[in-house]
């Protein structure tokens, strides 16, 4: 379903990306992990079309289209999700606002009739309590004041409303204490599916932990330097990325 | 007030029309019988001929130049011939409405019944006519036009507009609405100077909403002057909504007077005219309260001037000001906010924020904040930014699939949502973030 072929990438003229090779299938789970500044969230931009990621070459085949060539939205309403390292906050958009308009925004473009208010409170009202999410919540500006953890709830409450067939999850881990963690990954288990894939971009392995993935790439200067299975994840916990030429602990 | 020799740095040629026009009109307007009136209008007219136009040498129109006004010849306006549709007129609750169109009241058009006792509402020109007394005790004492050119012209010209009175101790449950249709002619450009009188008497409580729109063809000059008075203890929310059209000028100077102890709640939001200036000049008794609040949104080759002056006279006084606007193309704006606190003025508590967001590269902002503080126990502060939209939040918005468009639109409504909250009145913030809407809609 996804298919990144010789992918080069520069941000302010500067090469991020040098060549990254990846093929997911539909209903897979890989993960990348990386030390910090290998490419990791440069990708996952590319990937969801943010200004200012420049492809230098390569290509992005997704179900067939050239990914590359879409807006974001347009990603977006392919199925594409990314959800994000660092949440955006937003003030002065209510949360029902931003969740209400973007899932509108996929109907729309499906053909289906937009819900209305009632309609909307109905259909994330499950979600939001699987969580944690109070009405009060709901009401308050797009990630504002929101700690750490609630805007990770947040991006996965996003995840689970609006149904992706592909998931990137960005450092989702990042600043969530271990209940925190198991709230997200149970509620990123629960969206696994024969059709829908995700890319579960990580620093550490414990995140792995709770959301296996069927295969495992190491990041870093730019390429995937070596592909494995999960227990790749678990020899990278125990040695670092020192063999991929990054004096750094993982 | 200090008098600066540059203030006088005036352009008399383009005011000679007008003072012709005043010359062959000033038998037939109304109250012209009565000799006080025929005073305050020679008043007017002299120190109009005086001052001239303001050129952009003049301070405080220095970021306002209005030589695009001064090429067109503007005639007085007549009673308009052509019709003006009833459902196109604005009306966001369902108390009274006076209804003027180029200035003149319409009583055809206006609904004013069920009005509490205590409340007189009428038009101008009818009190001049037959219930001087119910105006003269008022009639140009804030608008003084020494320095004020544009209300010298009005006060010429003062002939109709509205009359909102609230006497000592009523309330008034609905909000009392002012709709000024400015309609034009396809034969000549049209020029009209409306006089408004608010007086809320000590204790009363009243909403007054101003419309301000465009229904016709043809260039319009829309002069207004409101002199605004909240006697002790009484509370006005005066709100404005200025939506005329792209031939229309529109100058507005509102003075107010807030007596002790009282809340004067002032909100203008402008979306509309080629060329629009509101000045609201306040001034502050012992204990009292003003909102000088505002929101614009502006695109094209707009021009929005927002001038205000809030003038601390007495000790323990607050005043609070957010305007926030959105820019667009080639549009300007410009925000000149003076926070002035007198020697006896202590414990005064005044705020101000002025943020623009530039929607192109070609909008501009000129921001002018000013503390003129002679007090010394006083807790005064001003804030000025202006700013883009944040990229970030707009790729966070189109990633969850939120068109492009649609995902500005959410931001800049968000961005003058800080401004509109400052609307107390649900229903009134409400219809105004409908008119966000609509000017967010239509580009």
């Amino acid at each position: 379903m996804i298919e990144i072929k010789n992918l080069h990438a520069t941000v302010d003229g500067k090469e991020i990306l040098k060549g990254i090779d990846l093929t997911i299938r539909p209903g897979e789970v890989h993960a990348i992990m990386g030390p910090n500044g290998s490419g990791k969230s440069t990708l996952s931009y590319v990937l969801a079309g943010r200004e200012g990621y420049e492809v230098t070459k390569g290509s992005v085949t997704y179900f067939g289209q050239d990914l590359l060539a879409l807006e974001p939205e347009e990603r977006a309403a392919e199925g594409l999700f990314l959800a994000f390292q660092y949440p955006v906050e937003i003030p002065g958009v209510a949360n029902t606002t931003f969740l209400k308009s973007a899932i509108n925004a996929m109907r729309k473009r499906r053909g289906e009739s937009e819900l209305d208010a009632m309609q909307f409170l109905k259909h994330i009202r499950a979600k939001t309590k699987q969580f944690g999410m109070s009405d009060e919540m709901l009401k308050r500006a797009v990630n504002v004041g929101f700690s750490g953890g609630e805007k990770k709830r947040n991006e996965t409450l996003q995840m689970a409303v609006l149904e992706p067939k592909f998931a990137i999850l960005d450092e989702t881990d990042s600043g969530l204490d271990i209940d925190a963690l198991k709230i997200v990954a149970d509620g990123v288990n629960a969206l696994r599916s024969p059709e829908r894939s995700m890319l579960v971009i990580t620093h550490y392995q414990r995140l792995l932990e709770y959301i296996v993935p069927d295969k495992v790439h190491v990041l870093a200067h730019g390429k995937i330097q070596r592909s494995g299975g999960k227990e790749l994840a678990l020899e990278l916990e125990k040695h670092g990325y020192k063999e991929f030429g990054v004096n750094e602990a993982a | 007030m200090t008098t600066t020799h540059s203030s006088r740095h005036g352009d008399l040629a383009p005011a000679q029309p007008y003072l012709e026009q005043y010359d062959r009109l000033k038998a037939e307007l109304p109250g012209a019988a009565l000799s006080w009136v025929r005073d305050l209008r020679e008043q007017g007219r002299n120190r109009f001929a005086e001052l001239g136009f303001p050129t952009t040498k003049v301070e405080a129109w220095k970021y306002t130049s209005l030589k695009l006004l001064e090429r067109v010849a503007f005639q007085p306006a007549k009673p308009a011939a052509a019709g003006v549709h009833f459902d196109l007129l604005p009306h966001v609750g369902k108390g009274p409405r006076l209804v003027f169109v180029d200035g003149f009241f319409r009583a055809d058009l206006s609904s004013t019944g069920g009005l509490p006792a205590g409340v007189e509402l009428l038009g101008l020109a009818d009190a001049l006519s037959a219930r001087a007394e119910l105006v003269g005790e008022h009639l140009g004492r804030l608008a003084v036009s020494d320095e004020q050119r544009f209300v010298a012209l009005n006060t010429a010209f003062l002939a109709d507009g509205a009359v909102v009175r609230v006497a000592r101790g009523v309330e008034v449950a609905e909000p009392v609405e002012l709709v000024f249709v400015s309609l034009g002619s396809d034969e000549e450009p049209t020029a009209f100077h409306p006089r408004t009188l608010l007086i809320a008497e000590p204790q009363s409580k009243a909403v007054v909403i101003e419309h301000h729109v465009g229904l016709g063809i043809g260039a319009t000059f829309a002069n207004h002057v409101a002199e605004v008075f909240v006697g002790e203890g009484a509370i006005l929310h005066h709100y404005k909504v200025q939506r005329e059209g792209a031939e229309a000028f529109h100058l507005s100077n509102t003075a107010a007077t807030v007596g002790k102890d009282a809340f004067y709640d002032n909100f203008i939001l402008t979306t509309g005219a080629r060329l629009a200036r509101n000045e609201v000049h306040t001034t502050l008794g012992v204990g009292a309260t003003c909102h000088v609040n505002g929101a614009y949104m502006i695109g094209d080759n707009q021009h929005c001037d927002t001038t205000t002056v809030i003038e601390h006279r007495e000790p323990h006084g607050t005043s609070r000001e957010v305007y926030k606007g959105a820019i667009d193309d080639h549009a300007r704006a410009v925000f000149q906010g003076k926070i002035i606190v007198r020697p006896d003025a202590q414990k005064t508590d005044g705020h101000q924020l002025n943020r623009a967001l530039l929607l192109s590269d070609t909008a501009e902002i000129d921001s002018k904040p000013e503390l003129e503080i002679y007090a010394d126990d006083v807790k005064c502060s001003h804030g000025a930014t202006a700013g883009e939209l944040a990229d970030e939040a707009l790729f966070y918005l189109r990633a969850r699939g939120i068109p492009k468009d649609e995902a500005r639109g959410l931001l800049i409504a968000a961005f003058l949502s800080e401004a509109l909250d400052e609307i107390p009145e649900e229903p009134i913030r409400e219809a105004f973030q409908g008119y966000v809407s609509g000017w967010l809609n239509a580009r």
